[in-house]
């Protein structure tokens, strides 16, 4: 056996870590603003870019794709390299790899906060965006799988493993989440509509968790929790039952974040009981994990590295065990659309993978740097104030959830809402707020502690960019019966694999043509009074959608009695048949909005657009004064309508032909109903005058953003008219 | 609802995919031994000698 050297490719990893720290920072601030914003709701009063519903994904994308991604990235090229005895394949790909991803991040940062968004959660940036992230990740795949193939170590480490799960599931799930028919350069409508997007969606969206923010970190746990203990891990079997079971059935679990919704029963059903089974498999992880420490404890007094490992699988326990009690329905009826949520992902992120990170972090820089940690007290001082962050965050999150949904649900002895003002069930939770900001801002101080630390350790270390290793040539069998053989040959001499692989490319093949029809046909709606939007209409629900008004407000009452009380009619699949993207939310921070339409007047809108706490005293929805300023661009709406009727909307070519006159005219039925509200009618005849005697650009109000977005709220839920049945039932 | 056919496809692709991954492995004989890859791991960083410079 010939022995064979080779260098570790460390300059990778490196510059993966220098993105991780720098977008972890960004990430957590953007979210502590929004933690502010609850408090403050106006803090950024008049700044478009600046809004609560454009920072939100902002904040949720910063912290998944932009600090998890990195840190991904990072422990993997180095545990890779190190497992396999070989470096990175390609160092180009290795480099396209990096720019690649962070001119994504880039791109988000400056896409999003312009309120170009597709609204479906953690799949927020368009079309442009998405083939840019799919590019990206075939070429970590690529490089990733090339270098095994080229690998000295024939047996595939545990961690491996996880990772080309992970590149396998992520790919399909961020295709098929993202097809979607574009309209102009950022702007495009989901394939799909009503529950079926919603399904997409959280198939999606629940697979996102699953193995983006934990299988690779599972994979990475595995390599460094043995690595940082100095001892193997405590069942390597486990590790290897605990892999296959988990994506085996991680990928089925995705209903339970739809249910009492207007999904389909079984569907609900299925995914509950796939999600109770994970319990398994994930427990199993993490006493793996755990007990690899059995006789090192005495370590983690000691380490700083181990304690944060401790405490990130510690919160991956508690997380996955909330995960399925979360999935009953019983516990889910009261916890869905709360802030429970908010704590329960905050458990994952913060502890689960940002202690994670921290601690791999820790681990790698002093012997990338062939150094040691600058300051271990520093380490020490960044570990109790992040914990106590992480509990300071989560703790009031729970309680407000808790609190808030049971005011929901309470009633009065005569059968009332006994919070009919969905404000005070918000004002109640204030306190939690506070605490959450202050946890929030103590995991951060905790984070730039660390940037600090880390930068002085790499600045009294001496950085190895291509270390130098050793390993024995990986015996090849059989060399000669392979000689000038190439690859179509070698498949062809392996007939199943062959017929594996022509088979996944007919399916695919076959998937692709046959969807699309049946999605068309499907959408013929169930329900026929549901007609779809207008195009004022349409045009005011791309704003809602710009806006991201969907991360603080629902639009699906769930089929209970506290809900239709509150509410009105329960929601039905099928009012969402024209609906691309649906637009169902999952947080109410706000009342839900489905049953809005023709509830309020519609300078009752107006106003609450301009000042929400003039109209409802201690709200805390910031006001939208630019869209009352701004004009509508009615450039796109006949392509916008063009694309819905290729999404299968029954839009005739007559109304397609009228789109303009047809704003028109709705535009200034909705000018005429303000000008009843003589305040109105008065401050805008003053707006008038002034721009005329000053020579400026008056936009009438019919042309205003405003007015399209009022259009669309008071047509919400309003089509299939339960009111007037309700009422004549109730006789 | 007809999507749901779209994703158990998927769903169950990537199943299968795995699932062939599986048989593979273990045919290919990665899970015969249990316990060795859990310590070999552990012992990788060892610094070596640059061969062509100490001759």
């Amino acid at each position: 056996m010939e022995m064979q050297q080779f260098y570790y490719d460390n300059k990778i990893v490196k510059k993966f870590i220098y993105a991780t720290l720098i977008w972890g920072i960004v990430g957590f601030s953007v979210g502590l603003l929004l933690a502010f914003m609850f408090l403050f709701p106006n803090v950024t009063d008049g700044i478009s870019w600046l809004s609560f519903g454009r920072l939100r994904p902002l904040h949720t994308n910063a912290v998944i794709f932009a600090f998890v991604g990195n840190a991904i990235y990072a422990g993997v090229y180095y545990s890779l390299q190190r497992l396999l005895k070989a470096r990175m394949a390609s160092n180009f790909l290795s480099n396209f790899n990096f720019w690649g991803w962070q001119a994504i991040i880039v791109a988000a940062a400056i896409t999003l906060p312009l309120g170009y968004t597709s609204s479906k959660e953690y799949a927020e940036l368009e079309w442009p965006i998405d083939i840019m992230i799919a590019l990206v990740w075939v070429a970590f795949g690529v490089n990733m799988i090339w270098t095994i193939l080229q690998r000295r170590q024939r047996h595939l480490y545990v961690a491996i493993w996880f990772y080309l799960g992970t590149f396998v599931t992520v790919a399909v799930l961020h295709i098929f989440n993202s097809l979607a028919l574009p309209v102009s350069f950022l702007k495009s409508y989901s394939v799909y509509a009503g529950v079926q997007d919603a399904l997409v969606q959280w198939w999606y969206g629940h697979n996102a968790v699953a193995f983006f923010l934990t299988t690779p970190f599972l994979g990475l746990m595995y390599y460094f929790v043995p690595k940082a203990a100095n001892r193997p891990v405590y069942s390597y079997r486990l590790s290897i039952v605990h892999f296959w079971s988990l994506i085996f059935i991680y990928i089925w679990a995705g209903p339970h974040h739809l249910l009492y919704t207007s999904l389909p029963n079984w569907a609900q059903n299925l995914g509950v009981a796939f999600s109770i089974m994970l319990l398994a498999p994930s427990w199993g992880g993490m006493i793996n994990g755990l007990l690899t420490l059995r006789g090192a404890w005495d370590k983690v007094r000691t380490d700083p590295v181990l304690k944060f490992m401790v405490v990130a699988i510690t919160g991956y326990g508690m997380a996955t065990f909330e995960g399925p009690m979360l999935s009953l329905k019983n516990v889910n009826a009261i916890a869905h659309f709360s802030d429970w949520i908010i704590a329960h992902v905050h458990v994952g992120a913060l502890a689960w993978n940002g202690f994670f990170t921290f601690g791999m972090l820790y681990w790698m820089i002093p012997r990338m740097f062939k150094t040691t940690l600058y300051s271990k007290g520093l380490a020490n001082f960044h570990f109790w104030i992040g914990t106590l962050g992480i509990i300071l965050y989560t703790l009031p999150m729970y309680v407000a959830g808790f609190v808030q949904a049971s005011m929901w649900k309470q009633f009065n002895p005569d059968g009332s809402l006994t919070y009919g003002n969905f404000l005070e069930t918000v004002n109640e939770i204030i306190p939690m707020y506070w605490m959450r900001a202050i946890g929030g801002t103590m995991f951060i101080i905790g984070a730039i502690v660390m940037l600090y630390n880390v930068v002085r350790t790499v600045k009294q270390g001496s950085g190895v960019e291509d270390e130098l290793a050793e390993a024995a040539a990986l015996t090849k069998i059989s060399k000669h019966r392979r000689k000038g053989e190439g690859y179509h040959t070698w498949l062809e001499r392996k007939p199943i694999k062959l017929t594996i692989f022509a088979t996944i490319a007919i399916l695919i093949g076959g998937v692709i043509q046959i969807v699309p029809t049946l999605l068309v046909k499907s959408n013929i709606p169930t329900i026929s009074s549901v007609k779809p939007y207008t195009p004022l209409e349409l045009e005011g629900r791309d704003l809602y959608i710009r806006e991201g008004c969907v991360g603080c407000h629902s639009q699906m009452v769930r089929p209970f009695r506290s809900e239709v009380e509150r509410y009105g009619e329960y929601s039905k699949a099928g009012e969402f048949v024209y609906d691309h993207p649906f637009l169902w939310g999952s947080k109410r921070t706000g009342p839900d909005l489905h049953r809005i339409g023709s509830k309020y007047s519609d300078s009752w809108h107006l106003n609450h657009f301009y000042d929400p706490q003039s109209i409802s005293p201690g709200s805390i929805m910031p006001s939208y004064k630019w869209l009352i300023r701004s004009k509508l661009d009615k450039s796109n709406t006949v392509t916008k309508m063009e694309a819905m009727v290729s999404l299968g909307v029954p839009y005739s070519d007559e109304e397609i032909a009228n789109a303009q006159a047809l704003m028109d005219a709705q535009g200034k039925q909705i000018e005429e109903n303000l000008y009843q509200d003589p305040d109105f009618a008065e401050s805008y005849e003053a707006d008038k005058k002034y721009a005329k005697e000053n020579g400026q650009d008056f936009v009438e109000m019919k042309d205003r953003e405003v007015v399209a977005i009022i259009a669309y709220i008071q047509r919400l839920g309003t089509d299939i008219k339960v009111k007037d049945e309700q009422k004549i039932s109730k006789k | 609802m007809s999507v749901i056919y779209l994703l158990l496809t998927l769903s169950i692709l990537v199943a299968i995919v795995f699932f062939i991954a599986f048989i593979y492995s273990v045919k290919k004989g990665q899970y015969d031994d249990s316990y060795t890859p859990s310590v070999r791991m552990l012992f990788d960083d060892e610094l070596v000698k640059d061969v062509k410079k100490n001759k």
